[in-house]
């Protein structure tokens, strides 16, 4: 348990406190929401994280990330 | 040339995309989903607005806009509602880029309640950092003839001045400015927000305008689906009546029957 612990981080998506798996990704959080790619933004610190990037892009304890879509609006 | 085929031909253009339509309309305020698309379907158009929000984390297999309103079939303008500083609208926009993949988006930096009058200097502001950004603007702003060539010098794709407070439903309110804004412009001129009912719309084309944008005129009808309908038929009509060109105004009658040939008792 403890080992569990320690090999997680913590960050901030949508203001909300998350944990992940210490090397998790962006493709990870989206896949652990249940989230499709094509259809959300992703900001990352306040940097715009390239969808082709999502992969790569691995998460750090203390990130702020943004996931957004599009809603209805006039 | 006869009217039908000059009609079918009437595109109007706006950062190299072309459209038939000149109804854009917005996907907000409806009651559900479902009937966001029956109204939009039924209005004709081929741009939308759109806003960029939180995702809900708690429930991600929500239906989504996308679903519904599909952006292989409609052009999605993104917009910045809810945006008061030039900062948060950039940034709103980069994500939006980000999940449309285009960068033709709609600008509005907006001042306090009770108006939401556009904030003309966050708005320049705004559009100077957009552009710079290499999105295609199109701005929301003041009916103010000089702020509307300023933001067309800069470089912004389309003016689209109020004709009235966003939801108010009071219609063009300002015909003479919309005019005056459209005649000095070379870019599309189109009346954003305000508009109430079919014949605002209608106003608004025979004034000239490129285009009408509009969202709670359908959206707050008692029937949407119905008000699309009549929305895309007053902007069809207004637009054939600017084109075939008004007749004057005269305080005095002239009579359409012709005075000859009257019969007379007795004649």
């Amino acid at each position: 348990m403890d080992q569990a612990l320690h090999s997680r981080i913590t960050l901030s998506v949508n203001g909300e406190k998350r944990a992940l798996p210490e090397g998790a990704t962006v493709a990870d959080l989206l896949a652990e929401i249940g989230l499709a790619a094509r259809k959300v933004a992703v900001e990352r610190n306040l940097e715009i994280v390239p969808r082709s990037q999502y992969g790569a892009t691995v998460l750090a304890s203390g990130d702020a990330i943004e996931i957004v879509h599009f809603i209805g609006g006039g | 040339m006869d009217g039908m085929t000059e009609t079918q031909d009437d595109l109007w253009e706006v950062a190299g995309r072309r459209f038939r339509s000149r109804l854009v309309v917005g996907t907000g305020r409806y009651k559900s989903l479902e009937e966001t698309a029956a109204s939009i379907a039924a209005s004709g158009a081929e741009m939308v607005t759109v806003a960029v929000r939180r995702v809900n984390l708690s429930d991600a297999s929500a239906p989504m806009l996308q679903d519904f309103v599909p952006p292989d079939r409609y052009t999605y303008l993104p917009n910045t509602a809810g945006c008061h500083t030039a900062q948060e609208a950039v940034r709103t926009l980069r994500l939006a880029r980000e999940a449309g993949g285009w960068n033709l988006v709609k600008l509005e930096v907006l001042g306090p309640p009770p108006f939401l009058y556009p904030d003309m200097a966050a708005t320049f502001e705004a559009a100077a950092a957009l552009l710079a950004d290499n999105f295609e603007v199109m701005v929301y702003c003041a009916d103010d003839p000089v702020a509307a060539k300023r933001l067309e010098e800069m470089g912004c794709v389309a003016i689209m001045p109020l004709g009235a407070p966003i939801g108010s439903g009071m219609g063009v309110v300002n015909p003479y400015m919309i005019r005056a804004i459209k005649s000095q412009a070379k870019v599309p001129v189109l009346v954003d927000a305000g508009i109430g009912t079919a014949s605002d719309a209608a106003l608004a084309m025979e004034l000239g305008c490129d285009a009408v944008l509009l969202n709670s005129a359908i959206a707050h009808s008692q029937d949407p689906v119905r008000m699309a309908v009549a929305m895309k038929h007053a902007v069809l009509a207004g637009r054939a009546a600017f084109l075939a060109g008004r007749m004057g105004r005269d305080y005095k009658a002239d009579a359409s029957s012709p005075m000859d040939g009257l019969i007379r008792k007795g004649g």
